[in-house]
This record gives C-alpha cells, structure tokens and sequence, in this order.
C-alpha cells in the first residue's frame, strides 16, 4: 500500500497551484522518539509532505497517467520546527513542465509563520532517457492515492 | 541588444552552479558536466529547465542533449562504439560541440566528456541569434 502523509487539499488549479494539510499529532509514533520528551517533525518528512502536495499536483496536470517519482530535492531549507499540534499548509506551484518531467517550487507554513521552501523535481518515469521498462499499472497514483482529492473540483481541467 | 559571449557563459556558470551545487571555481569552459560537475541524468532537465527561464528561450531536451534516444539503436552503436552513421548523427545533431577527440576513438562511455559548460554556451548563443 501507499503511504499518504497529507490530510487533504484545500485549493486545486489545475496544472498551476495547490495548497495541502498535514496536521501534525502526537499519536504518530515516530514523534516519541525524534526526540525523547521533545518532539520535533524530520524535516526529511517535511519534504515528504510537499513530494506528496506537488506530486499530486504533476500528476492530475497530465491526468494520472504519468508515473511521477521525485527525482530530485533542488532546495529545502527550513526556517522554523514542526511540532505536534501544528497544522502545517502546504503550498506548492508548477514552475517547468515538460513531456519527461516537472519541477515544482514550494513553501510551508503554520499559522502565517514560513516553516520551509522546498523546490523539487519528478520524473515521468516512462519517458525516463534509458529507455527502461517500469509496471504497466500506474504504482504511482492509486485510488488510495488519489483519494486525498476526495471533494476536490479543479479549477481548470486538465489540458 | 545581443547577449555577449561572456555574459552567456556568466549566466550559465549561475545555472550550473545552482542546479548542480558545483563550486564557482569548477565551472570552467572546458568543464564536463557528467565527469567534472557531477551531473546526473535528471540533471539534465534541471539544467534545460533553468535555461529556458534565464534566457526566456524554448529549449527542447533532444537538442542540447540529443544522443539518449541514438543509444538502444543498433544503426547508430555497435560493440560500445558509436558507427559511422552514428557518429554522423551526432555531428549532424550537436554543431554545438567539439567533436574532434570523440570522433577518433568513439567509445560511448567518453559520450559524456561532450557536454562541456562551453558546448552549452555554444548552445544558447546559437539560439539567442536565431530567435
């Protein structure tokens, strides 16, 4: 199964821009130990959490039918902790897109107060440069998946 | 008013240094992007992506890095070496670049010795004066 690390998108243009939550609780257990009686979100989950907002977003802009992988982090830099309590807003843009692959820029916040900018890039994988073979199905986006997107109408349909 | 030369290779020194984290210092004309500043495949598309939006041109992958689609094809590669026909190609496709070491001892494994941060100025100003 997939792991979803977002609760749910609030804003969706097609193709341009979406803004996600991630309500950050106690009760995941990796808090308890990172760190002991002071926790603190990874900041690599962070990433994980706009990977997901921005992948998301490549993907519906070619309508699922891409295999997007994250292929590479291009900044992350982060200006304040996450801690169990925070809501965290997530909002990433398309800056390129292109037949083999989309770069996306992103900021977090909590409360108006900028967590972090997380630019990244995702590959379609299908159009990958060696010519290698991946699964038909698309592993990437299952319903399970998409089904963070539950509710949403797209400003824009997908071209 | 045209771009200068030098101008062209300061703004892609810019690129190359973000895109790839290479230092200043690294990013010299004759610098390989693959053996010298690191450059992996997504790279690349990074760099092309960059590109298009420091000189606000189109830049279509397969010409500033045309020969990942020539490499499965047997017409063009044969036993590690690039053919005639393939070496033909690439001249064809990549003015660009300085073809003259390649082309006595094409090993597809020296491929990515081409792209140097000068065959990318070449590249771009090229470009520049078309449009």
């Amino acid at each position: 199964m997939r792991w979803i690390w977002i609760d749910k998108f609030i804003e969706f243009e097609s193709g341009k821009r979406a803004v996600a939550i991630k309500n950050v609780t106690l009760s995941e257990e990796h808090l308890h130990d990172h760190f002991p009686g002071f926790a603190l979100m990874p900041e690599t989950l962070c990433i994980e959490a706009m990977a997901q907002t921005a992948g998301i977003l490549v993907g519906q802009a070619r309508n699922f039918q891409e295999k997007v992988i994250l292929a590479k982090i291009k900044k992350a830099v982060f200006f304040h902790y996450v801690r169990p309590g925070d809501t965290l807003r997530l909002e990433a843009k398309i800056d390129s897109l292109s037949t083999e692959a989309a770069g996306t820029t992103g900021t977090i916040t909590c409360d108006g107060k900028k967590i972090a900018e997380i630019d990244l890039m995702f590959s379609h994988i299908d159009r990958n440069i060696k010519g290698l073979d991946f699964p038909e199905e698309n592993f990437v986006f299952t319903d399970l998946f998409k089904s963070v997107l539950q509710g949403m109408t797209f400003s824009e349909q997908p071209e | 008013m045209a771009i200068s030369h030098d101008e062209i290779f300061s703004r892609i020194k810019e690129v190359l240094v973000d895109a790839l984290g290479a230092d200043d210092d690294e990013v010299t004309a004759q610098a390989t992007l693959m053996g010298d500043l690191g450059a992996e495949s997504i790279d690349f598309l990074d760099i092309v992506f960059r590109l298009e939006k420091k000189f606000g041109i189109k830049i279509p992958r397969e010409e500033l890095f045309p020969i990942e689609n020539m490499m499965s094809n047997p017409q063009y590669v044969l036993n590690g070496k690039l053919t005639q026909e393939g070496l033909e190609q690439i001249k064809k496709k990549m003015p660009h670049t300085d073809l003259a070491a390649f082309t006595a001892d094409p090993d597809i494994n020296k491929l990515g010795d081409l792209f140097t941060v000068d065959s990318i100025v070449n590249f771009v100003e090229a470009r520049l004066s078309n449009s």
